[in-house]
């Protein structure tokens, strides 16, 4: 330990040189490709948007940045108030039809990339409301990352199921959500704007995923 | 909260001011309440609320409901509570179903400021008209709902949900 940082130090006073140097950088130095390395940025610097729906609220957004929990742990502490500065939207509770096109209109604010957490059975899937007032899921009018069941989940269940969406975001290639989700084509243009057209890989994985829908 | 002979005695009061304007009365589980002709709702409020000794001038709560099966079939539940004495009364106005056209009453915001939102929730709910109502809106539902969603015979809607349980015990 001590041997490293004195390595550390006559590095940053530039004593160090031939093979000592060339060990040193050997030692510290990890190769990957530009993708690897931003999705890895990207998984561990997630600004969750400060939004609340119903009582996971309590649970979601209040609890977990809490130092009992912390989600500091996983460079997510930074809570935005704006879905312009925001990375992941957590849906804390039951989507009433009036509110759903609020939360739609927040989701599509947000910049690319972003991500959607479905938190609790109610955003799910409505949970205990099966009635008129309240959406049958939030994934009925927005795609989702992270489903994380409970009534409300435990505030572990809400990290763990951050930590999963982090292996997904560091797994998952730099594409965007309608990539994602084979959504190309679904760009919604003002009046007279371009028809736009799914991108090749986007059409390769529609049919790869209908093959296996298929098998 | 007036006892039954109590209650007799406020309908026999108000006979003599407003005759006809009580239909019934009602005294169950230490409750009172008095039946009121619909149209003539507003006179028992605003007999209750300004005559001497009477002097129920606050409206804790105003709510409809759906007896479906009954006719008539709609209430509107007016629950005043007289703040010195701490006694509360209820004014009941049952309303007929008239099909497509929704069941009116008068609206009692000039008498109760209060009203202005829970007859608007009673609107929304029931489809219930207060007539003089200065902004009769929907208030909780989305503005561009079809229905009455909490008339009985409005669908509960949602999905159905199977349980293995139940599909194993019912098919």
């Amino acid at each position: 330990m001590r041997s490293k940082q004195l390595a550390a130090r006559d590095m940053l006073r530039g004593d160090l040189e031939g093979e000592d140097l060339e060990r040193y950088v050997e030692e510290r130095v990890v190769t990957t490709n530009f993708e690897k390395m931003l999705n890895l940025a990207r998984a561990n610097s997630i600004f969750p948007l400060t939004f609340g729906l119903a009582c996971c609220a309590i649970e979601a957004p209040i609890s977990i940045v809490t130092a009992r929990y912390d989600l500091a742990r996983f460079g997510a502490e930074a809570l935005r108030a704006s879905p312009r500065q925001a990375d992941l939207i957590i849906l804390s509770g039951r989507v009433s039809i009036k509110m759903a096109p609020v939360v739609r209109r927040l989701y599509d604010q947000m910049l690319e990339p972003k991500w959607v957490m479905a938190m609790g059975a109610c955003s799910s899937s409505a949970g205990m409301f099966a009635n008129y007032a309240v959406v049958q899921g939030a994934d009925k009018f927005m795609p989702v990352d992270i489903y994380v069941p409970g009534c409300p989940p435990r505030p572990e269940a809400v990290l763990y199921g951050f930590t999963k969406l982090q292996r997904k975001i560091m797994g998952s290639p730099d594409q965007g959500w309608r990539q994602r989700y084979n959504a190309a084509g679904t760009e919604e243009w003002a009046r007279g704007g371009p028809r736009s057209e799914p991108s090749p890989e986007a059409a390769l994985a529609y049919d790869e995923a209908r093959e296996l829908a298929r098998a | 909260m007036p006892d039954a002979p109590g209650l007799e005695l406020i309908r026999g009061e108000i006979e003599v001011d407003h005759p006809g304007a009580v239909l019934d009365t009602s005294f169950d589980r230490g409750q009172a309440a008095l039946i009121a002709d619909p149209r003539r709702a507003l006179d028992v409020l605003r007999w209750l609320k300004e005559q001497p000794g009477q002097r129920y001038d606050f409206l804790s709560s105003l709510h409809a409901a759906d007896y479906l099966p009954n006719e008539p079939r709609f209430g509107v539940h007016y629950e005043l509570i007289n703040r010195n004495r701490v006694e509360r009364i209820r004014v009941k106005a049952m309303l007929a179903d008239r099909g497509e056209e929704l069941p009116e009453i008068d609206s009692c915001v000039e008498l109760f400021p209060t009203a202005e939102a829970q007859e608007r929730e009673a609107f929304d709910f029931f489809g219930i008209e207060f007539r003089g109502h200065p902004n009769l809106t929907r208030i909780l539902m989305p503005d561009d709902y079809v229905g009455w969603p909490q008339r009985r015979d409005f669908p509960v809607g949602g999905e159905p949900v199977t349980f293995t349980y139940s599909e194993r015990r019912y098919g």
